[in-house]
């Protein structure tokens, strides 16, 4: 439904256009209403049961992580216990708080689910047809649409009327803030080698260029790795839900199918984050080898599956991280936010012009040549030499050069030198029991 | 308006400039039915207070209507993840109240329990101090070393949690015939999974930044505190009753007292990780020098201890637990009083908790190590 509409809205000024210009036909309606209908409800239903064992998943695999089984029960191996769970949660009751603010209680998971769903609609889930809509400023639109999730969260903390829910939301409308703002200066590195917006259009850039831009840009990816943890609320950074501090956070008060819907949402963001990931650091659907398949089903078929096992590799990789560290505090998460997150990702977009300029043909005021124009206009480094030329100084001399600056701010930071600080704290207790010695000494003279 | 300690003036959220939350008692943290009220600016402590007495069940009362053996397992419930320490406490004042004495292979036997529990209950506080900072797998880990000391428990005493493990006089039972193995077996594998508890948490950087320089505690104000066990030696005082007190045949065994140097969240840990070893270390003395004979000292039927007043402490797990027993010369106690570690240490949750930040308040209840049992008793 919701995405019918984010569609409809998607391709409404071209209908309008064609409306216009053509008498209706049977094309058209295929093309822009049909069609979209039926991949937005396959998505639908694909993302939705991935969801939901996305959970399982993450049961299982913090339970071979902690030396247990996870789910055994329902089915074989537990198989059908994301079903058993939904069902469990439709048919719970539904509470909601005496002092609470209704509506806007009622309304805040929709807009969290909502704003998660619907980013659905520009990813390129593979080749050709896989995708449902390509729009020209489909990032963008990812980061636009995204943001609006945080309101969901806000307003399900205030609606709650409890102070848990009230600090987990406060916690989250802060940390998504400011590591919205690292994940945006992570992803412009990739975009300056991509030079366009839309989602399929970096996958083909990536395609063209023969490498992906992880290696091109190492920083980027971290940061936005590191970020887009931040963004989703997944641990370490899941301090909006920490249980041990705040019960369960913006979603204390929320039971039944209601917490299910912010449940939902923090999975599909998981997915997301990882689908934008992919695309734009692990080029996509793409991968070696994947030319040789002549037959176009077919084809379409392996890059959603190359897509697929790409997503799931940073998805797992985001579980590992969870079942392994602990929490950050509040104060330390805005600390590497904004003095590691945010400095790295603005040294990277500099760092990474000043070698792009250098790089150009000489024609266009380089220095070394190394790009040619290629698809589309774009100036990219098509031979083996520029390629060698970007890795190395993606990974030699931009990491080394990044550290330093980030050490340079970092430097008298309370958590940056923990040796330094304990030190300090030794010093002052040595100083104190100084202080303690000297009038006893006194007082020993005197008797 | 006052109400526990903490100013609770009437206000909405953002007339007021400090909010006041009500931590517990139910909430996942607080190590059972503490209540915390704190005073937030933000999200800094600006005051705080405890509210116990939840799980009060008026054992010290109780202990004057029962006999002297009966009083038993009302010790396994004060601190019920340390149940045998706690039994041995009780146990050796009223021995020492009778002037028994008790036979070396008893005494022997007591050391290896006691050390197994301290084992025990040291993981138990690893596991969950390490899930309220975070580290949800480091519990499971711990767990499973505990299942394996309950398990010989089990095999030993009858029960895993609330053991009952000793009588007045000795134990009930002598080891049953695979008990040195088993607890070999185990001692075997427990120092390879310590090391991998550490390599989860002492490298790890936010482990670090959560817990050094987390709740200091001077040397000084410990002792002002009268605090007792790892979270005094965590400041550096080497105060243990096994070496300060001697009891039972700790003077027969060779072990080190573990101290921390800044008395943070984070020595308070690296003592426990070090007294875990050094309970190693004493359990393979005992099971070496283990002697043979009775378990069980004779002991009158009727258990009626001579006038008089007695005072007996042990180091537990969590610190110095002891017993003020009172005899009228009857079968039942005229007064009995805990000296608790967990209620006395929890004291110094304020001093620790001011200035720090909400997430910090969970670290430090961790680190106190509090078992609510024993503080409301």
């Amino acid at each position: 439904m919701l995405g019918t509409l984010t569609t409809l809205m998607l391709v409404a000024p071209e209908w309008v256009l064609r409306w216009t210009k053509e008498p209706r036909g049977n094309a058209f309606w295929a093309e822009f209403v049909v069609w979209p209908l039926i991949q937005i409800l396959i998505v639908l239903f694909i993302v939705l049961t991935l969801v939901a064992y996305l959970v399982y998943l993450e049961r299982k695999v913090s339970a071979f992580m902690q030396a247990r089984l996870g789910p055994m029960r329902v089915g074989p191996w537990g198989l059908l216990q994301p079903a058993a769970d939904g069902l469990k949660l439709l048919l719970k009751e539904d509470i909601i708080p005496l002092k609470a603010d209704k509506t806007v209680f009622q309304i805040a998971p929709i807009i969290s689910v909502v704003a998660a769903l619907v980013v659905l609609a520009v990813i390129p889930w593979g080749a050709a047809w896989a995708t449902i809509a390509n729009v020209n400023i489909g990032l963008l639109f990812i980061l636009a649409v995204s943001s609006v999730g945080v309101l969901g969260l806000v307003l399900a903390g205030w609606a709650s009327n409890s102070k848990y829910s009230l600090l987990g939301a406060l916690r989250s409308s802060a940390q998504m803030i400011s590591y919205e703002i690292g994940m945006g200066l992570s992803i412009i590195g990739a975009l300056m080698f991509a030079r366009t917006l839309s989602m399929s259009g970096i996958i083909e850039a990536q395609q063209a260029d023969g490498v992906w831009y992880v290696f091109f840009q190492p920083i980027g990816f971290i940061i936005y790795l590191v970020c887009a943890l931040g963004e989703t609320n997944r641990a370490p950074f899941d301090l909006p839900e920490a249980e041990s501090e705040l019960v369960a956070g913006y979603h204390t008060e929320y039971s039944g199918f209601r917490w299910a819907l912010f449940f939902m949402a923090e999975y599909t963001s998981m997915l997301v984050t990882s689908a934008i990931a992919v695309t734009l650091f692990l080029g996509g659907w793409s991968f070696p080898g994947l030319g040789l398949i002549k037959n176009q089903t077919l084809f379409v078929v392996v890059s959603i599956v190359i897509f697929a096992a790409k997503v799931m590799v940073l998805i797992y990789l985001y579980m590992w991280f969870r079942w392994t560290w602990p929490r950050y505090r509040y104060d330390q998460l805005m600390d590497l936010g904004w003095k590691w997150m945010i400095p790295a990702g603005l040294a990277n977009i500099v760092l990474t012009g000043i070698w792009y300029v250098l790089a150009l043909p000489k024609s266009r005021g380089g220095v070394f040549g190394l790009m040619q124009l290629g698809l589309r206009d774009r100036l990219a480094p098509t031979r083996w030499s520029g390629i060698i030329y970007f890795v190395v100084t993606g990974f030699v001399i931009t990491i080394p050069i990044i550290w330093l600056v980030l050490a340079a701010i970092n430097r008298r930071t309370r958590d940056f030198n923990l040796h330094a600080q304990r030190q300090l704290q030794i010093k002052l207790r040595a100083k104190r029991l100084q202080k303690h010695a000297e009038p006893q000494a006194a007082g020993e003279g005197a008797s | 308006m006052r109400e526990q300690g903490v100013d609770i003036t009437p206000g909405t959220l953002f007339d007021a400039e400090e909010m006041v939350i009500n931590m517990g008692p139910q909430h996942p943290s607080t190590h059972g039915v503490l209540r915390v009220i704190l005073k937030l600016d933000g999200e800094t402590v600006k005051d705080l207070d405890c509210d116990i007495g939840y799980l009060h069940r008026g054992v010290e009362k109780i202990a004057e209507h029962d006999t002297y053996a009966m009083i038993t397992p009302y010790w396994d419930r004060l601190d019920y993840v340390a149940a045998v320490s706690n039994d041995l406490c009780y146990v050796g004042g009223v021995e020492k109240l009778l002037g028994i004495e008790v036979p070396r292979r008893a005494e022997y036997l007591r050391v290896a329990l006691t050390e197994l529990q301290r084992i025990a209950s040291h993981l138990l506080w690893l596991g969950t101090h390490a899930i309220d900072i975070g580290a949800v797998t480091v519990l499971l880990y711990a767990f499973r070393e505990r299942e394996e000391i309950l398990k010989i428990f089990e095999d030993f005493i009858g029960a895993r949690l609330t053991a009952h493990a000793f009588r007045i006089g000795g134990l009930w039972w002598d080891a049953y015939p695979e008990f040195e193995k088993r607890v070999r077996d185990f001692l075997k594998i427990l120092p390879g999974r310590i090391d991998e508890y550490e390599t989860l948490l002492n490298a790890n950087r936010i482990w670090l930044s959560r817990t050094v320089g987390i709740g200091v505690l001077p040397a000084d104000e410990a002792i002002n505190l009268s605090l007792t066990g790892p979270v005094l030696r965590g400041s550096g005082v080497k105060y243990d009753l096994r070496r300060a007190q001697p009891y039972s045949v700790y003077p027969e065994f060779d072990f080190e007292i573990p101290i921390g140097e800044n008395g943070d969240t984070y020595d308070r840990y690296l003592v426990r990780m070090a007294e875990i070893r050094q309970s190693i270390i004493i359990i393979e003395q005992a099971l070496d020098g283990l002697p043979e004979g009775p378990v069980m000292a004779k002991v009158p039927k009727v258990i009626k201890p001579p006038v008089g007043e007695v005072y007996f402490g042990i180091e537990a797990p969590k610190g110095e637990i002891g017993v003020y027993l009172v005899s009228d010369g009857t079968t039942k106690p005229y007064r009995m009083r805990i000296r608790p570690p967990a209620f006395i240490n929890l004291q110094s949750l304020r001093r620790l908790s001011i200035g720090h930040l909400v997430a910090d308040v969970v670290a430090l209840i961790g680190t106190i190590d509090i078992v609510l049992g024993e503080v409301d008793r």
